[in-house]
């Protein structure tokens, strides 16, 4: 009982007897079980922090873009004035980049040479021109991006130590590179255009917008679809539904339809809205409808569980005081349940967002390189937008992926945040 | 004007019918009258009434006017044209009159096609200036029409209710049309599918390889669309996902719930859930970025052959994803078990484990079976991960290492970049979804009866 009989290394609370092997045995059994949870915790958490951390490592380099400054000149002439969208600018750009490499004249040298260049560069300056036309015939300086090799061998991506044929970059284009780098004409800003371009065949020029764009429009319809939609079912349910064989039916169908494959409802999307009723493939208003149909089970639930959480004494005051069943939900059982209502909601609209595999099968996967005008364009989503960068053989699409998931996880991280401060914020106990 | 605007036009003829209703409701009541309804009421009515049957022409008249354009189009085409043609062709036809009414003009179409595209154009513009006339006069003639029934005794706030009411069953009916639309779509596209392929070969065939079947002499070829080998590759990875998932969710929600002091509790539980939380296209790109090369290399190092796209990496991180579901079901589940049945076993002198092995997890068996069910039925209807890490080609094995493939990864194959619906190929993918949605089904019916059987037993 006392100290004095308990041997160094023995639990020191509540042991009053002399354990014996089996007892030991039975201990080191507890330990043990002890040890796999700790285990199997830390296993989770390092895989998660592995996912964060890998992907945050690879998304660094698409923080920055690495760009070049030209001084151009537009000979006049060259670019009609009244239409200057018309000007032949890549033979313009090519021709200040051969006055900053004088001694480069053979053909195949001069392709080499441009491989450093973004194709990107000419837009960036007829829309200068296009801005400004009284440039023509002036000297004035034209920033744009390098190309995916110039990009990588800045940010360090290419080994410059491995020998020539295991690199994709030249001996002869590094010192171009490393001339263009001592005339300080190579710049690293933050990379907008990774959020404001459209999608590119070029990694320097691929973009998010068109992506952005069509997810904003998707989740838009799916709101506009699933909220009324889904709260209305769920009042009907709750608070007006018999107790009957139909009702059940109804609650069985959407506790299974919660638990559906994704993928299944893009075989429906493909089906029904493509096929049966013609709608444009591709398009966000598609993607916007099937998503609605994924994100309607968990409003309705969110909302049932948010409309029972109401106490009853608050319908008998309502309907005491002479209000109709309607006038009841409607001005004081919703109101009071709205917080958790509006809870569920985001936080279905965030599986929504993340949601991929529907939206390849109604074709939002496309290669579109410009934003949609409206939800029935064609357009991608942010998660198709990942698939088609992670597969997508570039090494500059490396780490555009990881950046885009880094704002899809962005995203989420914001929406669920906002879900969980309205729970903690408006969360009322009766 | 678009169908956006008139939109927007009927909600605000609505308004209009709203402030209406309400006026002409309080001038009944400013002369003295006793209403039944309160003015607000009359004019919700008058609302209803103009913007309902308006908004539903619409919405049946877009969805109707596709095909009744075509009929009419295909009707006024001329006879050298049509005359024998098969539907596949026509359909072909329609498809170029659109494209060159919408100016995209490849190479240099017929002279009937191109006034075709003039009539499709016209047929187009009529149809588009009939529904805003339709769908205006419906508006206006439902205010006019709830307008002139309102009166003093006018029940108006009962038909409000009524309408009301109709509108929320209307809504939780579209749960069962979702489940309805999904059904009917897979077994009539599977039907035309087995039309084509016997049930039989599809289902116990031994090759898949459904690029075969586009070479025009080997349609339908048996042997071709045998599924075994795509269903076999789903079990594989799925077993191995809940190889992970198992063991690591269900001793992590042992110790939070038996062994965790409140604060570890409070702080591992929901970093547990931001891995449900993460999007599955996320850990598609881990599995292909980090996991698949890490077990490639550590498997080359071992002398071993390792594919690319291996079983283990796919399934692997299949079963990071699935451990929140098995820890929080487990964690439920043992959390619901009485709090005597654990002094009861504490009195008789167990230890914490031996009261966990022998007491609880029998106890709160069904539940974690349960949450095992649908974490299984998770795994199988997954996509993402398994489209990016997983392999293409059907293959037979029992070797983590080799890739293989699955339902989900061979539907979407079959379809992205596929439109026609007329080939064994495409329609094989509804097969595999009908099969996939029976089995998800099935396994999802059996958990909930699980679980419902044991909340039963501890209530």
């Amino acid at each position: 009982m006392s100290d004095t009989t308990a041997r160094p290394g023995e639990p020191k609370r509540g042991v009053w007897y002399e354990p014996d092997a089996k007892l030991r045995r039975r201990h080191a059994a507890d330990k043990r079980l002890r040890a796999y949870g700790i285990a199997a915790i830390v296993f989770a958490l390092a895989m998660l922090a592995t996912l964060v951390g890998t992907i945050a490592i690879t998304a660094a380099p698409a923080v920055t873009q690495t760009m070049v400054t030209l001084e151009v000149v537009v000979p006049e002439g060259a670019v009609d004035p009244t239409d200057p969208r018309g000007g032949s600018y890549q033979k313009i750009l090519n021709e200040s980049i051969a006055r900053i490499f004088p001694d480069v004249d053979a053909p195949r040298e001069l392709r080499e040479l441009r491989q450093l260049f973004s194709n990107g560069g000419q837009y960036a300056l007829r829309d200068k021109v296009v801005a400004d036309p009284s440039l023509i015939g002036r000297t004035f300086e034209v920033t744009f991006p390098l190309s995916d090799i110039g990009d990588q061998l800045h940010k360090g991506v290419i080994d410059r130590d491995l020998p020539p044929d295991y690199r994709r970059v030249s001996d002869t284009q590094i010192g171009w590179y490393d001339r263009l780098v001592e005339q300080g004409r190579i710049s690293a800003p933050l990379n907008w255009g990774m959020i404001f371009n459209a999608d590119s065949r070029f990694p320097e020029l691929a973009g998010l917008w068109g992506a952005l764009i069509g997810s904003f429009y998707a989740l838009l319809i799916c709101f506009i679809v699933s909220f009324p939609v889904g709260i209305a079912a769920a009042v009907y349910l709750e608070e007006f539904a018999p107790k009957n064989r139909f009702t059940d039916i109804i609650e069985v169908n959407i506790n299974n339809l919660a638990a559906v494959p994704s993928i299944v409802f893009g075989l429906l999307g493909l089906a029904v809205f493509l096929n049966f009723f013609g709608m444009p493939r591709s398009a966000p208003i598609v993607g916007g409808l099937v998503l609605s149909l994924m994100t309607l089970p968990t409003i309705i639930i969110a909302t049932r569980a948010a409309l029972k959480a109401v106490p009853p004494s608050i319908r008998e005051a309502a309907i005491g005081v002479g209000a109709s069943k309607m006038q009841t939900v409607g001005h004081h059982v919703l109101p009071l349940a709205m917080p958790g209502i509006l809870t569920g909601t985001i936080i279905g609209l965030a599986q929504a967002l993340g949601e991929t595999a529907p939206l390849l099968l109604i074709g939002m996967n496309a290669f579109i390189t410009a934003a949609p005008d409206s939800m029935f364009n064609p357009s991608t989503a942010l998660p198709t937008q990942i698939y088609i960068w992670a597969d997508s053989p570039e090494r500059g699409f490396t780490s555009r992926t990881s950046a885009a998931i880094i704002v899809l996880l962005g995203f989420l991280v914001c929406m669920n945040a906002i879900a969980i401060y309205m729970r903690k914020r408006f969360e009322r106990r009766w | 004007m678009s169908v956006t605007m008139l939109f927007i036009t009927i909600l605000v003829l609505a308004l209009l019918g709203y402030l209406l209703g309400r006026a002409n409701a309080s001038g009944l009541k400013a002369s003295g009258n006793a209403l039944h309804s309160i003015p607000p009421y009359h004019g919700y009515y008058v609302a209803l009434w103009c913007g309902l049957p308006a908004l539903l022409l619409i919405l049946v008249w877009q969805a109707a006017q596709g095909s009744v354009v075509d009929q009419l189009l295909i009707a006024s085409l001329p006879g050298h044209l049509t005359d024998g043609v098969s539907p596949a062709r026509i359909s072909l036809m329609l498809g170029e009159i659109k494209n060159v009414a919408a100016g995209r003009v490849f190479g240099t179409p017929e002279q009937a096609i191109i006034e075709a595209a003039e009539t499709y154009k016209t047929f187009q513009n009529t149809a588009g200036y009939a529904l805003v006339v339709c769908g205006l006069s419906a508006a206006v003639a439902g205010i006019a029409f709830a307008r002139a029934r309102l009166s003093p005794e006018f029940r108006a706030r009962n038909r409000v209710d009524g309408i009301l009411r109709g509108l929320l069953i209307l809504s939780s009916i579209i749960a069962i049309l979702t489940t309805l639309g999904i059904i009917l779509s897979l077994v009539i596209e599977s039907l035309a599918f087995f039309a084509r392929v016997p049930v039989f070969s599809f289902l116990f065939g031994m090759e898949w390889s459904p690029q075969m079947a586009m070479r025009s002499d080997q349609i339908a070829a048996e042997g071709a669309f045998g599924a075994v080998p795509v269903f076999w590759g789903t079990i594989f990875i799925s077993a191995i996902a809940m190889f992970v998932a198992l063991p690591v969710g269900l001793f992590s929600a042992i110790y939070l719930v038996e062994y965790a002091d409140k604060r570890i509790r409070s702080a591992v539980k929901p970093l547990l859930e931001v891995l449900a939380g993460i999007p599955t296209i996320v850990y598609g790109f881990f599995a292909v970025l980090t996991v698949a090369p890490f077990i490639r290399e550590f498997g080359m190092s071992m002398g071993l052959d390792v594919a690319s796209n291996s079983a283990l990496a796919a399934g692997g991180v299949m079963g990071i994803m699935l451990i929140p579901f098995i820890s929080s079901f487990s964690d439920d589940a043992i959390s619901a078990v009485p709090q005597s049945m654990r002094d009861g076993a504490y009195a008789l002198g167990a230890t914490k484990a031996e009261t966990i092995r022998q007491v609880l997890l029998p106890a709160a068996l069904p539940g974690i079976v349960g949450g095992v069910l649908l974490a299984t039925s998770r795994a199988i209807g997954e996509t993402m991960i398994v489209v990016m890490a997983a392999g293409l080609t059907a293959t037979l094995t029992a070797n983590p290492l080799e890739g293989v493939t699955t339902v989900t990864v061979q539907i979407v194959t079959l379809l992205i970049g596929d439109t026609e619906f007329d080939s064994p190929k495409t329609l094989a993918a509804f097969g595999l979804g009908l099969v996939l949605f029976i089995s998800t089904l099935a396994l999802n019916i059996v958990a909930l009866q699980v679980v419902k059987r044991y909340r039963e037993r501890y209530e």
